[in-house]
């Protein structure tokens, strides 16, 4: 990550913002297609940074999204100030949500966001203090298998 | 079995549709459809190129629909949606349409039409 030609940008994400949730992936969307990354590559890293982000939202007071792009990889890191998990394994089981009603009702809380980011990354992990918040890094390869 | 390729403006023609947002992106190509009210499964499971169908009609839809390049949404039921979705549709380019019909039925003419 100490490449010379590494891009790094952080995004500020706003606990609670409904209105504006998804604008910082939709951002680093735009700058992967700006910089020509394989189009399957950009669709993964667009899911799990609009999963991440979507966590942030509903779940923190706030939280920063970093990008950093160098020719090996992609590396988004999410950090917030929030709730954190209790216990992650069950955050990470397909299914299990602790959204509210009303963001059941607005298509969230399926319990798909962290398999989901687990799915479309490369490398995926998760640390998190109750009370404190919690830190997301995923990685995708530019020259691997599933590019 | 797909017998002709489908445009936004076919669409609205044959399914009665009404259109909110960005009728110049109407010539857009449909390459397929997805239906679902849960976000993490359009985000998950859609592919560049669907139509969505679904009854949300907040403004959260719209970075969906963005970050994996829908070719439009379609919201059911004769749902109207918030005044916040259109204005960022008109931001990002994503057009809106609205049905009558809810989705069962709508999917079916879709289908119909050849959109699978």
């Amino acid at each position: 990550m100490r490449d010379k030609a590494a891009f790094e940008q952080v995004f500020k994400i706003k606990g609670g913002d409904f209105i504006n949730a998804g604008e910082s992936s939709i951002r680093i969307r735009n700058i992967l297609k700006d910089i020509g990354i394989d189009a399957n590559i950009i669709r993964r890293v667009a899911i799990a940074a609009y999963e991440a982000e979507m966590n942030v939202v509903m779940y923190a007071q706030r939280g920063l999204m970093k990008v950093v792009i160098n020719p090996e990889q992609i590396f988004l890191r999410v950090e917030d100030k929030g709730q954190g998990i209790e216990d992650i394994e069950l955050a990470m089981r397909p299914g299990f949500s602790t959204a509210t009603e009303e963001m059941r009702e607005r298509g969230f809380g399926a319990g798909m966001g962290l398999p989901n980011i687990k799915r479309n990354s490369d490398h995926f992990s998760i640390r998190s203090s109750v009370g404190q918040g919690t830190k997301l890094e995923m990685i995708f390869e530019l020259n691997g298998e599933n590019g | 079995m797909k017998n002709k390729e489908m445009r936004i403006a076919d669409i609205v023609e044959i399914c009665g549709l009404q259109t909110l947002c960005c009728n110049e992106l109407s010539n857009n190509k449909i390459k397929g459809g997805y239906a679902s009210d849960l976000l993490s499964d359009v985000i998950g499971n859609s592919k560049a190129g669907d139509i969505w169908v679904t009854l949300q009609g907040h403004p959260n839809i719209i970075a969906v629909a963005k970050l994996k390049e829908l070719a439009g949404i379609i919201i059911v039921n004769n749902r109207t949606p918030d005044e916040e979705t259109l204005k960022k549709a008109q931001t990002e380019n994503i057009i809106i349409l609205t049905s009558k019909l809810p989705a069962f039925e709508l999917i079916g003419k879709l289908y119909e039409c050849g959109i699978c």
